[in-house]
């Protein structure tokens, strides 16, 4: 049994919809990054796929660029993390609300 | 010649109050000057051949803005030109006259200022080049009637006079404002020459609305129906005011204008037939409201009314009858403002009374204003050989040769003819003749030379006026041939069905049965002079209150338009009109209020709406792609 280029896409949709889920649900901000982490990564694996399927190198090239911005992103992210961590110790998204209407 | 009069207004405004009694002579002076430069003038037009009698002085250029160019030309043509010799010539008798009438005054500087500042504006006014140096001067001379009817401002109903008069000259002037807009909007000028000139391209319909906009000018500044209402009211001023302002110039401003414009009204037959009609209306409802006055000065301002009517009959008939309305303008200039000055003298020798009703038997203790008056109320009576009879004759036999709406101007016109001779006749008997009825610590005399002068002047030409003016048969004359350059020939009478010699013996008959009526009950001592007014009282009191004109103005105005007023400002604008723009705050303060709600600060409710936005998205391209 060879492995199909949409069983790639089956895992990459089911990691994107985990992420999806856990940025919903959870209320840990680190957790939250994961996920954001993981969706990012569920698309990467599409691009992976598809540049395969298509024998261009695109996709693969795209993938970096997604890394680099994500690396970027989670320092970003993580600065602020500890910061608001600093202040009001705790993690969870919804304790920052002070942008309230 | 207008910088003369200027210049007196310019020192006794500065002046005035330190040089005490030589402000008058001053101001006499400067206006008998500018007489002398325009009589200097005419003669110089007389020189002329007929034909080359304009006389265009170009001014700077006032302002250009566009492709309106405004320059402040002064133009002298025969037309004009008598205008300027009326106005500086019974003006500066006038001034010479207030020498003395206000000679009591403490403010004589003020009142000289302003006297002279109206003799410059009229003057502006007459001899104006174009549409707008015009309304310079028609505005300025409104301007001077406002401040002079004010002049004894510390009487309580005399602001409300002066204002009335304002505000229905204001009236009157939106008409001449928007005339001037079309004018401008159609020709691209408001130069007469060029105005005049283009006025055939015109169509009718526009040619018609500019000259009744005009007309509606006219009947504020003129006092004609509707608009004269203001004019008794004016009575309030001095009465040297009276008689320059609101008899002897001013007033025919209109008439000027319509002959002035008399290419634009010739050009619209249905506007020329309104100002016929309109004319006639008036000469007829001011004379009968004339009637039933009591006031010496309110008579000759509803005769003054009257005869404005009359001018307006001629000149609105066309070339037939310009050059009667405007000889008609200069004897009525003559005899009014000696009526005017004769009335003011009776009233200066009677400690300021008005009431006719005080009077009686004055011509023993002021003869030379019994003999002047007389004179003029000859000529307005239209008795054969004075001034007024030639005029007034030329007038009603242009209207009979003319036919049509002229024929119903004849006939109103013959029967105020009557009137007039009745309630001038009522005026005259009440004060000279009959037993005194003066209160007693009254001691009526006559009036300084300074003042009687003028009279003696004035009732002199109110005699003489008409056959020097005109010829002796009243046939043709010497100002028409003077005014033809201007007012174009007056086409040779047709086969009219009665000669003019019978026609004048109709209107001058029925004058004279008026007149003769008048002495009846007034003069001959016969009737008590107060027994008509009570067997006749309804009629009497309607007359007396002026046919209740102001109430029914009173009503519409004040009343209907307060209403329109409140209606507006009430419900209109406080409901409608906030209503709105509140309503349009409120909806967006609570649109917002709502909205607020959304931004929760929980960051995984935005995620949601990223999420399902992204969602929806996508469907949509999915969905289009797949169809």
């Amino acid at each position: 049994m060879t492995v199909q280029p949409s069983w790639y896409l089956v895992l990459s949709a089911l990691l994107f919809t985990i992420g999806v889920a856990g940025v919903l649900i959870r209320r840990n901000a680190i957790v939250v990054f994961m996920c954001v982490e993981l969706m990012l990564n569920a698309v990467n694996l599409s691009f992976i796929a598809f540049s395969k399927l298509n024998g261009d190198l695109n996709g693969q090239v795209l993938s970096f660029f997604v890394m680099v911005v994500a690396a970027a992103e989670v320092v970003v992210g993580l600065g602020i993390l500890v910061a608001i961590f600093r202040k009001r110790s705790s993690t969870s998204v919804d304790d920052v609300n002070l942008l309230k209407g | 010649m207008p910088l003369l009069p200027l210049a007196g207004f310019a020192v006794n405004t500065l002046l005035g109050r330190r040089l005490g009694q030589v402000a008058g002579w001053l101001a006499t002076l400067l206006v008998a000057g500018a007489f002398a430069i325009t009589v200097a003038a005419v003669i110089e037009l007389l020189g002329k051949d007929a034909d080359a009698r304009v006389a265009i002085l170009r001014g700077y250029d006032w302002f250009v803005s566009g492709n309106l160019r405004v320059a402040f030309d002064l133009r002298l043509d025969p037309l004009s030109a008598t205008l300027a010799l009326v106005v500086t010539g019974v003006g500066a008798l006038i001034h010479l006259y207030s020498i003395g009438y206000m000679a009591a005054d403490g403010r004589r500087g003020t009142y000289f200022a302003w006297l002279n500042l109206f003799a410059a504006a009229m003057l502006t006014l007459v001899l104006a080049q174009n549409f707008l140096v015009m309304f310079l001067g028609w505005e300025g001379v409104g301007l001077c009637s406002y401040l002079l009817i004010g002049f004894w401002f510390t009487r309580p109903e005399v602001p409300a006079a002066a204002k009335k008069a304002f505000i229905v000259n204001r009236v009157g002037d939106i008409g001449f404002l928007i005339a001037m807009f079309l004018i401008f909007a159609t020709v691209g000028s408001l130069d007469f020459d060029q105005v005049f000139g283009r006025v055939g391209s015109l169509a009718g319909g526009t040619a018609t609305a500019i000259a009744l906009l005009l007309f509606l000018a006219c009947t504020g500044k003129s006092a004609q129906i509707p608009l004269y209402v203001w004019l008794p009211d004016a009575m309030a001023g001095p009465t040297p005011v009276s008689a320059l302002i609101h008899a002897a110039t001013m007033v025919t401003a209109g008439v000027f204008l319509v002959a002035r414009a008399n290419v634009l009204f010739q050009a619209s037959s249905a506007a020329a037939a309104t100002v016929v009609v309109i004319g006639a209306l008036t000469a007829l409802l001011g004379a009968v409201i004339a009637i039933g006055q009591d006031d010496i000065k309110r008579i000759l301002a509803y005769s003054t009314v009257s005869q404005l009517g009359y001018m307006f009959i001629g000149v609105g008939l066309g070339p037939i009858g310009y050059a009667a309305g405007i000889f008609h303008l200069v004897t009525h200039a003559f005899f009014k403002a000696q009526l005017f000055l004769g009335a003011g003298s009776v009233m200066h020798g009677n400690d300021d009374s008005t009431d006719i009703k005080e009077f009686g038997g004055l011509r023993r203790v002021m003869p030379i204003t019994f003999v002047t008056t007389m004179a003029a109320w000859l000529a307005i009576i239209g008795f054969p050989l004075t001034s007024g009879f030639y005029s007034k004759d030329q007038i009603l036999g242009a209207a009979f040769d003319h036919g049509g709406v002229g024929m119903f101007a004849w006939v109103v016109g013959v029967a105020t003819a009557g009137i007039t001779g009745f309630y001038m006749s009522r005026l005259v008997f009440l004060t000279f003749f009959g037993e005194r009825r003066w209160p007693e610590g009254r001691h009526p005399h006559e009036s300084p030379p300074v003042m009687t002068v003028p009279l003696l002047v004035l009732g002199l030409l109110a005699l003489i006026g008409g056959f020097t003016l005109s010829t002796f048969t009243g046939v043709g004359g010497r100002i028409q041939e003077f005014l033809q350059t201007v007012l174009g020939q007056a086409p040779e009478a047709g086969s009219a069905t009665l000669s003019a010699f019978w026609l004048s013996v109709i209107a001058t008959g029925l004058a004279l049965v008026g007149a003769g009526l008048a002495w009846y009950v007034y003069g001959s001592g016969r009737v008590y002079w107060l027994a008509p007014r009570a067997r006749f009282a309804g009629v009497w009191r309607a007359l007396y209150a002026k046919l209740y004109v102001d109430e029914l103005y009173e009503l519409f105005t004040v009343r209907l338009g307060g209403a329109l007023v409140r209606f507006l400002a009430g419900p209109v604008d406080q409901d409608v009109i906030d209503g709105a723009v509140n309503g349009v705050a409120g909806a967006v303060s609570t649109g917002a209020g709502r909205a607020r709600r959304l931004q929760t600060g929980l960051v995984r409710t935005y995620a949601v709406g990223v999420l399902g936005g992204a969602v929806l998205l996508l469907a949509f391209l999915v969905i289009r792609s797949s169809a």
